[in-house]
């Protein structure tokens, strides 16, 4: 144990590891505050759309970057990750708006042709699957200063916007019929937690991957809403949850040769599945068990 | 139904004023051709049956039914122009649904969703002492903390009380409050709604059966098949049932019966 500590001690003096911590640490607090609308809003699965319709982004960018001969060739993959993941969080926003019948079907082409159409056009712009790899299962290792400002920039316009307008999104997100009689904007606090939920895929892209992007915004909450009973309490608690578990899943794969975004991943689901174990054993059938009118005597004695 | 003719210029009085609403959801009209014209101070009940067209007319009245022809007007506000409606004067009530499975929220959090305006998207100073009030004054207050999930169906639907109680307004409505919800639960509803009447809140209520609300009622407007078959003093008992006031209850699809059990029960 003490072996182990010294061999972290030593990698967090280089600059490198250093900054893919903060990065870490920046994405999983941020990650789970979007998720948090998404559960919320039965949409746990936009985060995964995003990031699939993301990678075209990624290749876009890196074609128009092969065009323009920037160096390097993925200067653009960022920007049109961006630009790629709102259209897609949008268009994801505007299907499930219109009613389930045909969405569903909606959704599952827009996944596949999104992570299609990445495979395709990157072939197009001289490159290979191989170099899509990293945007499908994160490069934590290779973050630059200039990628950590990205990353904290980014970071913060969500942490704004998810916590600034908490009450308006939680109200649209818990009963829109409610907040709509309210004359709150429904449809444009709608599409702002998509476009937020866009811009989180993005920033966390380096971190685990598009692949598993959906996982960090959501797995904290889902171990989260196990350990609260309000809203509030239950983001703050992804927030610090999503931050321990990327940058202990991070300081694993220091002395552990394993991928790094996997690793945050994997730990996320075991904390997930040990806290369901626990309360379960801790507070069975708690509310089965909870008396619904404890100032109306019971009628009937079992 | 007290206006048949233009929309009225708006006054000072009036709170409701919809004329000719229709609204069609693709498999036949809902509506066809209701006027409705609420004045400040009243309580009034929208009664019908199944498929009557009793909720559509309320979510018309909010702005939330599509319509194909009609104009609803709120405090002389075109509803058709959301911006200009003072939804801060309107609290609504939602038909009881059960708490959703997703994430846990407390009562006063959903309470304080009731704060928020068109163009106030964050909650002003001294928001949670308001909703704590709110809860107080429909018996909740000792449960503000607790999770929605946790709580009985009755207890839910009084925080959605409270949530729309919240911003003082001047016109209630409600959506079917007492469904599905105990006697005393109804009867704790009455004592509040009843109050509010009296400081002079108009209440509109979506209703089945009359039940509880009675004494709190002073108009009724009964819809069949999407229109206005009375409006006035409110439907006595039916004599031929044993049980409470289920006047009501007959599902309102295909044709009329010969002999109606609404109007049979009509004053």
């Amino acid at each position: 144990m003490i072996d182990w500590f010294a061999q972290i001690g030593d990698a967090l003096t280089s600059p490198l590891l250093q900054r893919a911590l903060i990065a870490a640490l920046i994405v999983g607090a941020t990650a789970p505050v979007v998720g948090t609308y998404l559960v919320q809003r039965r949409l746990s699965l936009l985060g995964d759309g995003v990031g699939h319709v993301a990678l075209t982004g990624v290749a876009m960018g890196w074609l128009v970057g092969s065009w323009t001969h920037a160096e390097p060739n993925d200067a653009y993959a960022v920007v049109g990750a961006v630009v790629a993941a709102i259209i897609g969080a949008v268009l994801i926003e505007a299907v499930s708006a219109r009613g389930r019948t045909s969405g569903d079907v909606a959704l599952a082409l827009l996944f596949y042709g999104g992570i299609a159409g990445g495979v395709v056009i990157i072939s197009l712009a001289g490159g290979t699957n191989a170099n899509l790899m990293a945007y499908l299962f994160g490069s934590l290792s290779t973050v630059s200063t200039g990628d950590l400002v990205t990353t904290a920039i980014m970071s913060g316009l969500i942490l704004v916007v998810g916590i600034g307008l908490r009450t308006a999104l939680f109200a649209v997100s818990h009963d829109p019929e409610f907040a709509r009689s309210s004359g709150l904007p429904v449809r444009v606090l709608t599409i702002l937690i998509a476009i937020v939920a866009a811009l989180t895929v993005t920033v966390s892209m380096r971190v685990v991957g598009l692949l598993l992007v959906s996982a960090l915004m959501i797995v904290p909450v889902a171990i989260a809403q196990q350990l609260t009973s309000s809203f509030r309490r239950t983001m703050s608690a992804a927030m610090v949850i999503g931050a321990l578990v990327c940058v202990g899943g991070l300081l694993i794969t220091f002395t552990e040769p394993l991928a790094p975004g996997a690793t945050i991943v994997v730990l996320a689901v075991t904390v997930y599945a040990g806290v369901a174990t626990v309360r379960a054993v801790v507070r069975p059938r708690r509310v089965r068990a909870a008396d619904p009118h404890p100032d109306v005597a019971d009628d009937v004695h079992l | 139904m007290r206006v048949t003719g233009d929309v009225p210029a708006p006054d000072s009085g009036t709170v409701i004023a919809a004329t000719g609403l229709e609204v069609d959801y693709g498999r036949g009209r809902v509506l066809r051709g209701v006027d409705l014209h609420v004045s400040a101070g009243e309580s009034l009940a929208l009664l019908g049956a199944n498929g009557s067209g009793k909720s559509t007319t309320m979510r018309a009245l909010l702005g939330m039914a599509p319509l194909t022809a009609g104009d609803v007007r709120l405090f002389g506000a075109p509803v058709r122009d959301s911006g200009a409606v003072p939804w801060h004067r309107i609290g609504y009530v939602p038909q009881h649904r059960p708490a959703p499975t997703g994430l846990p929220a407390t009562a006063v959090e959903v309470v304080l969703t009731g704060l928020l305006q068109r163009r106030r998207l964050w909650l002003p100073r001294g928001a949670r002492g308001h909703a704590l009030e709110a809860l107080d004054a429909v018996g909740m207050a000792d449960r503000a903390d607790r999770a929605m999930h946790e709580l009985s169906g009755g207890q839910q639907q009084r925080v959605s009380i409270a949530r729309a109680l919240v911003r003082t307004p001047d016109l209630l409505v409600l959506d079917e409050p007492v469904a599905g919800v105990d006697t005393p639960t109804q009867q704790a509803f009455a004592r509040v709604l009843t109050e509010l009447h009296a400081n002079g809140t108009t209440v509109v209520v979506v209703l089945h059966e009359i039940g509880e609300l009675r004494s709190l009622l002073q108009r009724a407007v009964v819809l069949r098949h999407g229109r206005v078959v009375h409006d006035g003093a409110l439907p006595e008992p039916a004599p031929d049932h044993a049980g409470p006031e289920h006047e009501h209850v007959h599902a309102d699809h295909g044709e009329p019966p010969t002999e109606p059990t609404l109007q049979r029960s009509l004053p």
